[in-house]
């Protein structure tokens, strides 16, 4: 609409890193956005999601590396020359301009001529219709929220920065507003990416997750991609919860034999994402089917063990289940399938071979479980 | 609940105590005065004869030193804002570990008297000084001109004496602007300095106006900087003259009614400045 001159292209970051004194905050970071996409940038703070962010609006210098989007290099682009805009955090909506004024600000450092359509449009998108003449300070936190959207969008950037932009709203607020900003994705159709440490909004928004620790990604892929098939502990972990138990592979014929503990269970090959003979089998806590140890497993993975707490919260029931070698793990069970375990109880806990992934044992178990709780 | 009711006007007590005896008193003292019969004196008695001419009397004859006053305390002011700004905005923003320092420095002439620092500028600004001898070699000065003793040196004078005066509330109003503020303008297309004026600026606004005010309302009243630097009638503000016609002619009428006209007129130039900046709410 206002950039008639497309760049047409996806964002590229090339072997981007930028360090901080002696702190590397990222670190030879490449990635490919598609245009178009719901991109999130997921991890813990401090990870270098927002310094990553900021290189891309220019708000901070690249210390190497560079930043593409389409063929043209931004790198050291001067921010107001890009085409990107942001939402801040804090929203940083201008405190002594109306809502109108905050939202036509960039339109009018463009000296486009007749901002008053525009701004009407895109207030309305964002359900501001009738706010115009208010100032930010008469506003809710979600409605400043969506000026602030509104403000970085009427521009049509080539990318859309969301630097934590649900982060001060309350719960209920935070889930509509999740909707309500991949609705207004997929109608403007630009890129959008979003950086964010809570991992469920990552995954509600986003067509694709990168998740980074210490200034590197981890992995990158669909939300399912990477809660189905973690390939590190730290994903397994920060993604959702994982159940990570030490094993030995016995068998490479077809599917991976792993011996755990002296239980043997099958692992599929395309979810091994190792070689290694020491591997961490993972499970998710609501694959697990827990049965009495008197009736019938259901599934062809199984392991034994004596249920040490069951706590039903709802949706769901959750055990922690104590191994004969005295891992803890956990089992969430639909109440659909009540299967009347209580504490003291003996059990078996199966699985499908097909919900298995295997990681290779050569990294910290619990990689992304402790940031996770430093963080909430 | 019910004993906090009283709670907040037995607080006020000490403070309207306090301006009833030492500004509400005095004020009605030196309106009074202003309108006693002239011919009086001290030795003989004034006599209250609501002699309104006195204003008159004191506008008609004092009004170059009104008109003088008004423009040195405005040139002083400008200039104090030029000087103010850039500086408080590098320690706002630029100065790092060095703010505290900084601000010490702003504050620093306050530990000496205005007087000496006042006097110190005579030495400064002298005919035999440094700074008047290299304005003579770069003939910037001709060989008969001074310094001292000129315009220039009360609005100096001025400038400097009340420059912490300017510099404090624009600091102040400079060091609240969020800098994620100047980073979105620079996001929505706005370079440095378009950022400067459509964000800084108007933020900075507040400031600005406080900073005038505390200068302009002292330094159209003052008149230690022109009896020291100005040294005579052709730089004379009508402090001096209120200072005169109090101490030495003992003319209490006249120099009541002049006091009473320098703030009325402060008073209306004031509200008049308050709503062309349209911060109300400083008020």
């Amino acid at each position: 609409m206002v950039h008639s001159e497309s760049l047409g292209g996806d964002l590229q970051l090339v072997h981007l890193s930028k360090i901080f004194g002696t702190f590397t905050a990222v670190d030879n970071l490449t990635l490919v956005i598609p245009k178009g996409s719901f991109f999130a940038l997921l991890g813990p703070s401090g990870c270098g999601k927002t310094t990553t962010l900021r290189m891309v609006a220019g708000l901070e210098e690249p210390t190497s590396g560079q930043i593409l989007i389409g063929e043209k290099d931004i790198s050291y682009e001067r921010p107001y020359r890009r085409p990107v805009n942001t939402v801040f955090q804090s929203y940083a909506l201008f405190p002594h301009l109306d809502i109108f004024e905050n939202v036509a600000f960039g339109l009018r450092r463009r000296k486009v001529k007749d901002v008053k359509p525009a701004v009407d449009a895109i207030l309305s998108l964002v359900e501001l219709d009738g706010f115009a003449r208010r100032m930010p300070a008469q506003l809710s936190g979600g409605q400043q929220q969506r000026v602030a959207v509104a403000r970085a969008l009427i521009n049509r950037p080539e990318v859309l920065l969301l630097d934590e932009p649900l982060g001060a709203l309350d719960l209920k607020l935070r889930r509509q507003m999740q909707i309500e900003l991949k609705r207004i994705q997929v109608e403007v159709g630009i890129t959008f990416v979003h950086v964010t440490h809570d991992q469920e909004e990552a995954m509600t928004m986003a067509d694709t997750i990168a998740v980074m620790n210490a200034g590197k990604v981890e992995q990158m892929g669909s939300p399912t991609e990477l809660y189905e098939n973690p390939r590190t502990t730290f994903v397994a972990n920060f993604l959702g919860q994982s159940n990570l138990i030490a094993g030995k592979v016995v068998d490479r014929a077809g599917d991976l034999g792993v011996d755990l503990y002296g239980n043997r269970i099958q692992v599929p090959r395309a979810r091994t994402s190792t070689n290694s003979e020491s591997l961490w089998v993972g499970v998710r806590p609501e694959k697990i089917n827990i049965t009495l140890s008197d009736k019938p497993v259901l599934a062809a993975n199984v392991i034994p063990g004596v249920v040490t707490d069951a706590s039903y919260i709802g949706v769901s029931t959750q055990y922690l289940v104590k191994t004969a070698w005295g891992e803890e793990l956990m089992v969430f069970e639909q109440n659909l399938l009540n299967s009347g375990a209580r504490p003291g109880d003996s059990v078996n806990l199966s699985w499908d071979p097909a919900h298995t992934f295997a990681l290779d044992a050569n990294q910290d178990v619990d990689a992304g479980v402790e940031v996770l709780e430093a963080d909430s | 609940m019910r004993a906090r009711r009283w709670l907040p006007y037995a607080l006020l007590i000490p403070g309207i105590l306090w301006l009833a005896i030492f500004f509400i008193a005095p004020m009605f003292n030196l309106g009074a005065t202003s309108l006693y019969d002239p011919t009086g004196s001290l030795d003989t008695g004034y006599r209250m004869t609501l002699h309104v001419a006195n204003y008159s009397d004191a506008l008609t004859q004092y009004y170059p030193q009104f008109l003088r006053s008004f423009l040195y305390a405005g040139i002083a002011t400008i200039s104090a804002l030029t000087i103010a700004y850039p500086l408080s905005y590098a320690i706002a923003f630029k100065s790092g570990r060095w703010k505290n320092f900084l601000l010490i420095l702003v504050i620093a002439p306050f530990f000496t008297s205005f007087l000496v620092r006042t006097l110190a500028w005579t030495a400064i600004l002298g005919d035999n000084s440094t700074f008047v001898q290299f304005l003579h070699t770069i003939h910037l000065l001709g060989p008969q001109g001074r310094i001292l003793a000129t315009p220039v040196a009360v609005i100096t004078g001025l400038t400097y004496n009340f420059l912490p005066f300017m510099t404090l509330p624009l600091y102040a109003s400079l060091e609240k602007i969020d800098p994620r503020l100047i980073e979105a303008s620079s996001d929505l297309y706005a370079s440095a300095f378009t950022g400067f004026r459509k964000v800084t600026v108007p933020l900075s606004m507040p400031g600005v106006v406080a900073g005038t005010l505390l200068t302009f309302i002292p330094a159209s009243g003052d008149y230690i900087n022109a009896s020291l630097l100005g040294q005579g009638a052709r730089t004379s503000m009508i402090g001096n003259i209120i200072d005169s016609a109090f101490l030495v002619r003992l003319a209490y009428p006249l120099a009541a009614a002049l006091s009473f006209s320098l703030m009325a007129i402060i008073v209306a130039l004031v509200i008049f400045y308050i709503r062309r900046a349209g911060t109300e709410e400083l008020v």
